[in-house]
This record gives C-alpha cells, sequence and structure tokens, in this order.
C-alpha cells in the first residue's frame, strides 16, 4: 500500500514543463507522423511510460473524464497517482471519455467504443493515448493529410499491429473521429483523424 | 516579498490546460471552430482577447514573439499586447518575421513566407462565416455539420449580380481541406492565398465569440469562387512609395486635402528589410537631404 508521500511527484516545475509538453504535443498534432521529444519528466510508474505522465499532467483535470484499460487500471498507484496530481475523474464507461490511456495495445477495445464526436460537434470525441514498443524502428507507414508535406513516413512498433487499418473508419466519420496519440517513453506522435495511409509496406 | 505578480504568460494553468485542449482539438480538424471557455483578458473585447488567450497558451520562456497590426509592427494594439507579453512572460520580442517564432496578427499576413517553426496566431472578431447570412447559432452549427454553403455562394453572386464581380474584399470565405468553409479573420482577400499549403501552423482565437479554430501545416486551403469568377486577389496597383516593391499589399495614406496620397506596404517589417537593402521608392527620403536640413 503506497501512500500519497510516497507517490512518484509531479513536476518539478509545473508551469514551465506543461508549456513545454504542451508544445511537443501541439507539434505532433500539426504534423502528423513526426517524432516529437517530450524532454520535461514526472515520477514514472511501472505501467506508465514517462511520456504518458508529462501529456497527463499537462492536459487532464476536473474537466476531462478518463478511462484506463485493463492493465492501466490495476495498478492502484497509477489510479492514485493521476487522482493525486489531475484530478481527473476515471469513469468506467468508454464513450464519455475525453482522454482514455491504454498500456497494453493487444486489448485495445473497438475503436467505435470511445466518444466520436457529433457532426455538430466533433471536437467532443475521445483523444487515445495509446503507449506503444517503439516510434523510430518497426514496420514503415506512409501517411498523408494535412500538416504532412506530400507524404511522410513513420517507423513504429505499434500494438494493435492493424491500428491503422482500424483508424481507417475515421474516413468515412469525418469530420467525427478519434485522435490518437503514441507515446514510446520520451517520444510521441500523434494521428489525428485527417491522416491517411498513403501505402503500407511490411 | 518576491512573488511574481502574475503566473508565466499571465493566465492560470487550469485555463491553459483548457485553452490547450481546443487548440489540440481544432488542429485535428482543420477549420471548424472548437468552442472554448473564453476569459476575460486585461483588454476590452477587440482588442485581439482570443488572440492573446491562444499565444498566453502556447508560448514558452524560449520563444520569440513578433506582434502586428494590419501589418505595422508599430501601432498601438501591437505594442501593448507585446508588452504585455514581455512583462508577463519575459519572453523576447522581436519585429523581423524570420526571426520570431511566435507571431500574432491582426488581420494581415507578413509578406515574408512564414517557416516550420513558427506559429501564426490570429485575432478574430466574428469566426462565423455565416453568421451574417444566418444570425442563429444552432442553425449555423447545422450548417457546418452537414457542409450546406449553399448561401455563401449564394452571397458570392449577389455580388457578382450587383457589382460585375465578387465585392468581398477582406474576411474571404475560403474552404479548408476540402471540408469547412471557414473566415479567415478580416484579412484583405489579397493575403488569402498565403494560407495554402502555408509551412507554419495557423491558430485563431476568437475571444469575445469563444471559438479556436486552426489550420495545420501544409493544408489545403481555397477561397470560394465560381468558374466563371475565379478569385482574384486585390492591390492599389502602385508600387510602395518607400522601398518601391511590387507585389506587396499596400495602405493608401492621404498626404493633403488637394487628393494627394501615397501607396506604402502594410507590411513595416518587409518594407524596412527592402529599403535596407537599397530598395526605394518615388518618395523614398535621399539621406544627404536630411543631413542639409532642408524641408519640404
Amino acid at each position: 500500500m503506497t501512500t500519497i508521500a510516497e507517490l512518484p511527484p509531479g513536476f518539478a516545475d509545473r508551469v514551465l514543463s506543461a508549456q513545454s509538453t504542451f508544445r511537443s504535443v501541439m507539434d505532433a498534432m500539426a504534423r502528423p507522423g513526426s517524432v516529437q521529444r517530450i524532454v520535461p519528466t514526472a515520477g514514472a510508474l511501472h505501467t506508465m511510460m514517462r511520456g504518458t505522465a508529462a501529456i497527463a499532467l499537462t492536459l487532464f483535470d476536473h474537466d476531462t473524464p478518463l478511462w484506463l484499460d485493463a492493465r492501466m487500471a490495476e495498478n492502484s498507484d497509477v489510479m492514485k497517482w493521476l487522482k493525486f496530481h489531475t484530478g481527473a475523474p476515471v469513469v468506467q464507461d468508454t464513450s464519455i471519455a475525453s482522454f482514455a490511456l491504454i498500456s497494453d495495445g493487444a486489448a485495445l477495445p473497438p475503436l467505435e467504443c470511445f466518444a466520436l464526436g457529433t457532426n455538430e460537434y466533433p471536437d467532443r470525441s475521445t483523444t487515445l493515448i495509446l503507449q506503444v514498443d517503439s516510434l523510430g524502428s518497426g514496420r514503415s507507414v506512409e501517411l498523408r493529410g494535412p500538416g504532412i508535406d506530400g507524404s511522410t513516413t513513420l517507423q513504429a512498433s505499434i500494438k494493435p499491429f492493424d491500428l491503422f487499418e482500424r483508424l481507417r473508419f475515421n474516413e468515412a466519420l469525418f469530420p467525427r473521429g478519434l485522435d490518437v496519440v503514441l507515446v514510446a517513453d520520451d517520444a510521441v506522435v500523434a494521428i489525428p483523424r485527417t491522416t491517411r495511409v498513403a501505402n503500407k509496406e511490411s | 516579498m518576491n512573488a511574481p505578480a502574475y503566473n508565466f504568460a499571465y493566465l492560470d494553468e487550469q485555463t491553459k490546460r483548457m485553452i490547450r485542449r481546443a487548440i489540440l482539438k481544432a488542429i485535428a480538424i482543420p477549420g471548424y471552430q472548437v468552442p472554448f471557455a473564453s476569459r476575460e483578458m486585461p483588454m476590452p473585447y477587440g482588442w485581439g482577447t482570443g488572440g492573446v488567450q491562444v499565444t498566453a497558451a502556447i508560448l514558452g520562456p524560449e520563444d520569440v514573439l513578433k506582434v502586428i497590426d494590419q501589418g505595422s509592427d508599430d501601432t498601438t494594439n501591437a505594442i501593448s499586447i507585446r508588452k504585455f507579453f514581455a512583462k508577463t512572460a519575459g519572453v523576447a520580442t522581436t519585429t523581423a518575421t524570420d526571426e520570431a517564432t511566435v507571431i500574432q496578427t491582426r488581420h494581415r499576413i507578413p509578406e515574408t513566407a512564414l517557416h516550420e517553426n513558427q506559429v501564426l496566431v490570429y485575432q478574430v472578431p466574428i469566426p462565423e462565416p455565416l453568421r451574417f447570412l444566418e444570425p442563429r447559432e444552432t442553425e449555423t452549427r447545422r450548417m457546418h455539420a452537414l457542409a450546406e454553403y449553399g448561401l455563401m455562394h449564394v452571397k458570392l453572386y449577389e455580388d457578382i449580380a450587383r457589382f460585375g464581380h465578387i465585392a468581398t474584399a477582406y474576411a474571404y470565405p475560403v474552404k479548408v481541406n476540402a471540408r469547412y468553409v471557414m473566415d479567415p479573420s478580416p484579412t484583405p482577400k489579397f493575403d488569402n492565398p498565403k494560407m495554402d499549403n502555408c509551412a507554419a501552423l495557423q491558430l485563431f482565437g476568437a475571444g469575445r465569440e469563444k471559438r479556436i479554430y486552426a489550420i495545420p501545416p501544409y493544408t489545403k486551403v481555397v477561397s470560394l469562387d465560381f468558374e466563371d469568377h475565379p478569385f482574384e486577389p486585390y492591390r492599389f496597383n502602385a508600387p510602395c512609395a518607400l522601398c518601391g516593391a511590387e507585389n506587396s499589399y499596400l495602405d493608401e495614406i492621404v498626404t493633403d486635402d488637394k487628393g494627394g496620397r501615397m501607396f506604402v506596404c502594410s507590411d513595416t517589417d518587409y518594407c524596412e528589410g527592402r529599403q535596407a537593402a537599397g530598395h526605394h521608392g518615388s518618395l523614398s527620403a535621399a539621406p544627404y537631404k536630411e543631413k542639409a536640413g532642408s524641408h519640404g
């Protein structure tokens, strides 16, 4: 049983660390497929990567219901840490979550379960934060869409391996859809709902 | 007590988180207006409260900030916003477009092409392009949901029926990424082509109307038009009187009460840069004249 005092700390400088983390995530979202680095570190937790922890401290608060996957939720320290540092309510219902934290991509629920926004308010959708093995090595995917000059190649080892196939539902749903942030340690890549796979090699 | 009077960049952290989340969704849905809980700022509505909140949410200590008002770095609005962030965030400021990492603008896009490490933040008075055609928010929201933009084409057609050409000269509607019709803020339509496939991220903040929207880099932005009345950017048919530029957007300055006027670049940094590089216009002051003290 961990007490609050024994929990890993948040940002050392919460104002400037949050700003720096946000700029990395904003750049990632504005340039899909590009690998951005998150510099500030918070105390790491076993199932939560340091990049994920920094994003949590930067974007989560009492206004953002969170959904945690089973591996994340079974770690009571993660729950305590999130509650203490962000105050975000943890919900069981995926369809009302502002953010979903996924540490076990193999057990990713069907993407239709998450909030996809409405045609009037497409912004009211879940942002999926998916921890992956590597951003920089692995299978390569060619991406196109707003934010990309022509096309760009992302090399990543991602579970589920068919993530980009699953994300193709964004095409038909637009402007509704799901935005994904991939995290591997301190590296972050965003795949907003406008990004399309141009052609795939194995 | 040595405690700073304000949080870094004025806004409190909870407000910044809320604005940051809105910015991320705005980037993910290009051209869609994301509602946000706009705060009161220490300046009146209409003076850039939306742009200031967006800038405050993204600004870091390493940023170099440039603020322009109608292209000028030296007008009241630009100077006061630049001083505001110099005071509350301690950031470096500049007037040189090239050196800036964040550029907040009221109604112009700089003439110098923007690069990838820059963010352009627009101050927006009325974010809804359909507002003067349909006053009800519930209806305009439905129209955006259905991509029902016929009314906007009717408006442009009425321009042609009445004037023989599309007379809309500023806040000229654009379609972003082939989906949302968006108000580019009251920039002259001369600037519209610069929004298309721009290397920099473009963010728009409307404080009174509580909306944030965005154009990601390298995104298709098309000015609405008709096959037989294609979009045409407009500029006064004259060179700049100070730097001789033939391709910049010009301000008309009345110089006397006898119909005298001069045309000068609206982008002061661009104009000064050209003058420093040795370009002259018809009304450039020759340096030796000043030394001689001759006047008029």
